[in-house]
């Protein structure tokens, strides 16, 4: 599978993009709506015009049509053949190359069984949920074996749980398929959790491309610190390992115990997803659980931000509406602070 | 449930038309409206329409109605559904027949009347022509719309997926734009009788218009309106018509079809 590289490309709000991704590798491009990202993968697709030079495995592809660019692409808007079914609409690709209709038939329904969408067969887009969508999709633009894949804000306009059910099968299989891929996203979790580098992009500029890692913990400049965001960064004042795989930190009166792969540890950041709150004690081992008292609690259209101080820290927790009403939570109020093991970040030394 | 509430509205359709005859039965048998010629009752409608019938007269007329409005409706059509895919298609050509079709456009069809009696003559090309005008711009109208409105994003995802220009415009340009189509098409299908109506009273001697305009001169209110309906049936079938074709090839996957 191909390396992609951008040389001084420009289009719209991006301007002067040198930019390299590796054979086999996902690349996530990050950053907020309007900033180029969409952009990006249109110009590797060669689906609008641009400046500067794109080289698909060393080769020039400037002034090579989409289709021979051997590109499969998840457009973000999916832009499903409303009038064909989901078996035609996975075989279009197909056709075009004057595949034989066996072949096709074959080569559709394998995709449609690995996609576990054989029963959609005969059906519509418009008789298909939005997950079931972006199934149909996905298998649409993998029908031709593409070498590269460019998936456009793949799981947005979906349900939480969708999403994240999707997203996980969805790394499974570009684990599997072995393919360079470019992945938009607005959503940095998502972005951490798929991708081997990501990009951050804002104002048709690129700000940083590194691991998720090194992103987090070493933010090039303001702005990419700005939309990183991690509120959660608490100082380790010792660090003790349990196991290979667990060390337990102490940070003042906290004690932590936290997934370990080798180094020292001088800062854990915590997303404030990753924190739950809750207004009864909750059952389990009391592991990585604290007292907290709520100073104050912020609405947003989907989220509850919740500020907490335990002991002379404060820390940050978000939660869904839905589970922050269930509770009987006010400011003032004492509360069970419990952090999720496995999200838990620490910077080496 | 469903099918006695469909049944209940159909009665609740039918009921104004059954009582639309019921009155001008009454009408027309008491003599209530002034001049009792000029207004007979539904019955002596139906029964002048079963001697025009029977002696052919009415069928004689109609057919050379019905091969006009199909042989002019048809070619329009066809040459209106031509220009507005080049159209739609190819920006070029938009660019230079575009003024010519806006300026030709908001013509009424009859407007034409004059010009083709003295280029074309009295004879069946004259309402064949007008048919054929009638339909083509506005065809040609909607189909470049509907072409021209098809989603960017369904262009790009078939130009990824390796189709060609001609695999694109017949697998996914035209097929998206057949809603737009129809709308003309179906608009059309009944003003072409509207049309060939007032050109057959104004120019020739044969057809459902030609019948009406003969009536007239002999004062057969009752074979007029033989004709209106006649006329307003076939309005209605031809709509009807395409508005099946419209359901059938873009239904199954038009939610809004």
């Amino acid at each position: 599978m191909p390396e992609i590289r951008l040389v001084n490309v420009s289009k719209h709000i991006c301007s002067e993009l040198n930019i390299t991704i590796r054979n086999n590798e996902i690349f996530v491009i990050i950053g907020p709506t309007g900033s180029g990202k969409t952009t990006i993968l249109n110009i590797i697709a060669g689906v609008t015009d641009y400046k500067g030079k794109v080289y698909i495995d060393e080769q020039c592809v400037d002034g090579v049509s989409p289709g021979k660019r051997n590109v499969g692409y998840l457009f973000q808007g999916l832009a499903l053949f409303p009038h064909l079914t989901v078996f035609e609409n996975i075989a279009f690709g197909l056709r075009a190359k004057g595949m034989k209709e066996g072949a096709i038939k074959e080569r559709v329904l394998s995709l449609m069984e690995m996609m576990r969408i054989k029963h959609l067969s005969a059906r519509y887009p418009h008789m298909l949920s939005g997950g079931e969508k972006k199934r149909v999709a996905l298998a649409r633009s993998l029908a031709p074996s593409p070498q590269i894949l460019l998936l456009d804000e793949p799981t947005s306009s979906l349900d939480h749980q969708t999403a994240k059910y999707l997203r996980g099968e969805m790394i499974d299989l570009l684990r599997k398929l072995r393919i360079t891929t470019v992945y938009v996203t607005h959503d940095l979790r998502e972005a951490e959790e798929i991708a081997d580098r990501i990009a951050l992009i804002s104002h048709g500029k690129i700000e940083q491309i590194s691991t998720p890692k090194d992103l987090f913990f070493n933010p090039q400049n303001e702005s990419v610190s700005q939309f990183v965001g991690m509120p959660n960064i608490i100082e380790c004042t010792q660090s003790r390992i349990l196991t290979s795989g667990l060390v337990e930190v102490v940070s003042d009166e906290m004690r932590m115990i936290l997934p370990y792969d080798g180094g020292n540890i001088k800062k854990i950041a915590i997303p404030p997803e990753d924190i739950y709150i809750s207004d009864v004690k909750p059952p389990g081992p009391a592991l990585n659980r604290f007292m907290g008292k709520v100073e104050e609690i912020t609405r947003y259209n989907s989220a509850v931000r919740v500020k907490l101080s335990t002991g002379n820290k404060t820390l940050l927790a978000e939660l869904p509406i839905a589970a922050f009403d269930e509770m009987n939570i006010e400011e003032g109020k004492e509360v069970h602070v419990m952090i999720k093991l496995r999200r838990l970040r620490y910077v080496e030394s | 449930m469903k099918n006695k509430t469909g049944r209940l509205q159909w009665a609740w359709g039918a009921l104004p038309v059954i009582l639309f005859v019921v009155v001008w039965e009454i009408v027309g048998r008491f003599n209530l409206f002034p001049g009792q010629f000029f207004f007979p009752p539904f019955s002596a409608v139906m029964k002048e329409f079963y001697d025009l019938t029977a002696n052919g007269i009415l069928g004689k007329n109609f057919l050379s109605s019905l091969t006009r409005v199909l042989i002019g409706l048809f070619g329009g059509s066809i040459a209106g559904v031509f220009v507005g895919v080049i159209m739609g298609w190819k920006h070029m050509v938009n660019k230079a027949l575009s003024p010519i079709i806006t300026l030709l456009y908001p013509i009424p069809a009859l407007g034409w009347l004059p010009l083709l009696m003295l280029w074309i003559g009295i004879n069946e090309m004259l309402p064949i022509t007008i048919i054929f005008i009638c339909s083509f711009f506005p065809v040609v109208y909607n189909t470049t719309t509907g072409i021209k409105n098809v989603d960017k994003s369904y262009i790009y995802a078939a130009e990824t997926l390796g189709a060609s220009n001609i695999m694109i415009l017949f697998k996914v340009i035209i097929p998206l734009a057949l809603p737009n189509i129809f709308t003309g098409l179906r608009l059309e299908a009944g003003m072409s009788w509207r049309v060939l109506i007032a050109a057959e009273m104004v120019a020739i001697p044969t057809g459902i218009g030609a019948l009406m305009i003969q009536a007239e001169s002999l004062v057969r209110v009752d074979i007029i309106m033989v004709c209106l309906i006649v006329l307003s049936v076939m309005c209605l079938l031809f709509e009807k018509i395409f508005a099946l074709a419209e359901k059938h090839m873009v239904g199954r996957w038009s939610s809004h079809a």
